[in-house]
């Protein structure tokens, strides 16, 4: 006992000397084991190949070396503490778990370690408040988004009427797939549909009476909220109960190459949303094959580039990396600290010629985010899978979300929180 | 040379019926206190408390529970991560009904309210016993879980069904939330466990403790010389359901800080400190100590050699620390299938004649 002690103050000192600030530290939280390993492998690659690119190519952001750190932790909640403690010390200038439940109890540290916490279209809804919530941010889009968008995309096809429709809601049930129900309820009052929720117990793989229910019942679409294991799960149940596959309709996060290619042909037509677009007709790419596939510095297998949970790994570092640009602007120096990084985040504006800039033109909506607002005006895409082609389609143009309805919800649920919390309101 | 039994002469009752008869090891103990609590909260910072401490300290306490019943009692119970729910629930709702009372009164009020609820899960095991308790228990398990997700009651209407812990103090010092220091976090639970293991040492070395070893060995048996089984079992329930409670309070609240009931009370809380127990050693206290220690320093200290002293790809060493975490358990049951406290007491007795042979 005592020795194993003794080794592990020698490990924790060897890991927790700080460095000082002379490099800019992204680390990230990935999960390349467990349940959702399939979502979160691709995703860490992205992120950590485009940083790779800016350091190979542009020696870092403004002049300044990028340093990158990763920690594995699972989806679990226990293992992101873990992973959070053995970082926050180490200037992280942004902090991305990619997971809800993590993100619930980041929410509290960050904001009291002044570390910004950036979850792209995922996270507490509310967080899309700045006045309340300073040190999160949600942009360019959030489940309360993506509901909305969902719902919008139906009345778009059934000429602004599904008055006496029957969706369903299938998600997962955790924070995660709990947070888009708020709004349907809200949207099923206002558009006058029939809202039914499934919930599926996390991981996911046993969906046998859901999908029964779902065959019973014929709604006229399915809302679809999972992640991992549990997605190709419902592509493959659904396929079976030949569930009409065009209205299947998955959120974002429900829609990569790894969750439709199990079910093969069957998962042809099978929609999701999207907030930027996929596919390897960005110029970015022959940078990232020059620098970094082929000089070898792939993270992982480096099986994953152009796949749609890469491209999002990518967009997260993309808009990482121009909140740091911003950040050094304000701050007038390069080696910038997490506090002027969060400045950076609060005053980012990403435009056509950012976005062409940095060789992904046209890859998301612009956007700019402001003290009270961090969270974007909610754009997304609707993408449809073509199994023969083995390949995405967009089959909408961008689609803004219920912005009266959201923001509604978004100033009672933060207004909940800074009650709870004695927060006061920022920005006036 | 060490543990030495002979000159150490007992001159009252109180003196020989005393937790640690042998002079040796009654100094080890007072040493160990004196470092966790004399030494330790000066020097801990955030990422010894929160990564190391206090989840040994709250798992502990767990396995304690546990064991009380799993060991002592001989009831097999798979549900708690069930009654962990239960108490990080009932600290939530008294923590924001009312705010005004200390958060110690509503970590132990949490455990009572826990104790009535494993009461309640406790009645089956009346009539029936071993794999087929298990299997109740395991209900209990998911019945809790089901009821957490499926009534907002419980979460305060929250959209996302997450329950996160306000700030609260006990005499200006912070306990729960984001603000609450190392060394804070730290004593808290370390207090706690000491107050806990002493009153557990003491059920189950006392009257009590022994009705529920003779139902444990043999409940006919024990019911014909006068055991009574429904207050010996309803008794263990109870207490070990106290012990869970207390330490899902603490999980919830100071550990964690926000806790979604699938993720973390699932079913494999249950078997994380079900395999501490039998690691460790069932019918032992300090056996619930190791066990924790082991499953919960083990895969932190192996993370921290494989990633960050031979900078290994993450996932890689993932992997192999669940590969090397399952090898030592297994390696660990065949050698000494009575877990830790036995190994321990072997090497007392090897200590007890070191450096003779004989």
């Amino acid at each position: 006992m005592n020795l194993k002690f003794a080794a592990l103050v020698a490990a924790a000192m060897a890991t927790a000397l700080p460095a000082m600030a002379q490099d800019l530290h992204f680390p990230s939280l990935s999960y390349r084991t467990g349940a959702f390993a399939a979502g979160g492998i691709p995703f860490a690659d992205g992120y950590a190949d485009y940083l790779t690119l800016l350091q190979e190519r542009d020696g870092g952001i403004g002049g300044v070396p990028i340093r990158q750190s990763e920690c594995e932790t699972a989806y679990n909640t226990e293992k992101g503490v873990e992973c959070y403690e053995s970082i926050k010390n180490d200037n992280p200038l942004i902090i991305q778990p990619l997971s809800t439940g993590i993100t619930y109890q980041l929410i509290p540290k960050v904001t009291a370690d002044g570390i910004p916490l950036h979850t792209m279209g995922y996270g507490r809804t509310s967080a899309k408040n700045g006045t309340v919530f300073a040190n999160v941010f949600n942009y360019p889009a959030n489940y309360w988004d993506g509901a909305s968008i969902a719902v919008n995309y139906l009345l778009s096809q059934n000429d602004n009427d599904i008055k006496g429709k029957k969706i369903t809601l299938l998600y997962h049930n955790s924070a995660y797939g709990k947070e888009p129900i708020r709004t349907l309820e809200t949207l099923a009052t206002k558009h006058g549909f029939e809202l039914t929720l499934l919930p599926v117990d996390s991981p996911g793989q046993e969906q046998k009476s859901q999908w029964l229910q779902i065959r019973r019942e014929k709604p006229d679409a399915v809302l679809f909220w999972g992640w991992g294991v549990m997605n190709q799960v419902a592509v493959q149940e659904a396929v079976n109960v030949r569930f009409p596959m065009e209205n299947f309709i998955g959120v974002w996060w429900s829609g990569s190459e790894n969750d439709v290619l199990p079910a093969g042909d069957g998962a042809n037509g099978y929609k999701s949303l999207a907030m930027h677009g996929t596919g390897m007709d960005y110029p970015v790419y022959a940078d990232l094959k020059k620098y970094v596939h082929d000089a070898g510095k792939s993270a992982g297998a480096g099986d994953q580039v152009g796949s749609v949970l890469y491209s999002r790994g990518m967009y997260a570092a993309f808009l990482a990396a121009e909140a740091a640009k911003k950040a050094q602007e304000l701050a007038g120096i390069g080696a910038i600290t997490p506090a002027q990084m969060r400045d950076g985040m609060e005053a980012l504006v990403i435009t056509e010629e950012t976005m062409a800039a940095a060789g992904l033109p046209n890859f998301g909506f612009p956007f700019s985010v402001t003290c009270a607002n961090h969270g974007g005006e909610g754009y997304g895409l609707v993408q449809q899978w073509d199994a023969s082609a083995k390949k995405w389609n967009l089959i909408t143009d961008w689609i803004q979300s219920d912005q009266e309805v959201i923001n509604a919800l978004v100033e009672e649920d933060s207004a909940a929180f800074a009650a709870e919390n004695n927060i006061e309101k920022r920005c006036n | 040379m060490f543990y030495r039994e002979s000159g150490d002469f007992k001159t009252t009752y109180t003196e020989d019926s005393q937790t640690f008869p042998i002079k040796f090891d009654r100094i080890r103990y007072y040493a160990v206190l004196a470092v966790a609590f004399g030494v330790i909260p000066f020097f801990i910072n955030d990422y010894w408390a929160n990564a190391v401490f206090v989840p040994f300290l709250i798992y502990a306490i767990a396995a304690i529970g546990l064991n009380i019943l799993v060991g002592y009692c001989g009831q097999v119970s798979l549900g708690t991560g069930g009654f962990m729910a239960v108490g990080a629930y009932a600290v939530y709702k008294l923590m924001t009904s009312f705010p005004e009372v200390s958060i110690v009164i509503h970590v132990l009020l949490a455990g009572g309210i826990t104790a009535c609820v494993g009461l309640l899960f406790g009645l089956p095991s009346l009539r029936i016993k071993g794999f087929y308790l298990a299997v109740a228990t395991l209900a209990a398990q998911f019945f809790l879980v089901w009821l957490f997700n499926k009534v907002p009651w419980f979460y305060n209407y929250s959209a996302s069904g997450q329950i996160s812990a306000p700030e609260r103090d006990i005499f200006g010092i912070i306990l729960t939330g984001p603000n609450t220091s190392a060394s804070a976090k730290y004593l808290f639970c370390a207090l706690m466990l000491l107050a806990l293991a002493w009153l557990a040492r003491n059920l189950t070395r006392g009257a009590m403790g022994r009705r529920w070893m003779a139902i444990r060995d043999m409940d006919i048996a024990a019911e014909i010389i006068g055991v009574n089984p429904l207050g010996a079992k309803l008794s263990a329930f109870a207490v070990s359901s106290f012990f869970i409670g207390v330490s899902g309070a603490l999980f919830f609240a100071v550990y964690l800080g926000a806790a979604e009931v699938g993720e973390s009370f699932g079913i494999q809380k249950s078997f994380l400190v079900l395999f501490m127990v039998i690691i460790g050693g069932l019918g032992s206290i300090f056996g619930s100590l190791a066990g924790a220690a082991f499953l919960v320093l083990l895969p932190v200290f192996l993370k921290n050699v494989l990633v960050g002293m031979l900078g290994w790809p993450t996932d890689l060493a993932a992997h192999l620390e669940l590969m090397i975490v399952g090898a030592l358990i297994i390696i660990f049951l065949i050698a000494e299938p009575h877990g830790i406290a036995q190994l321990w007491r072997h090497t007392k007795e090897k200590l007890r004649l070191w450096p003779f042979p004989h």
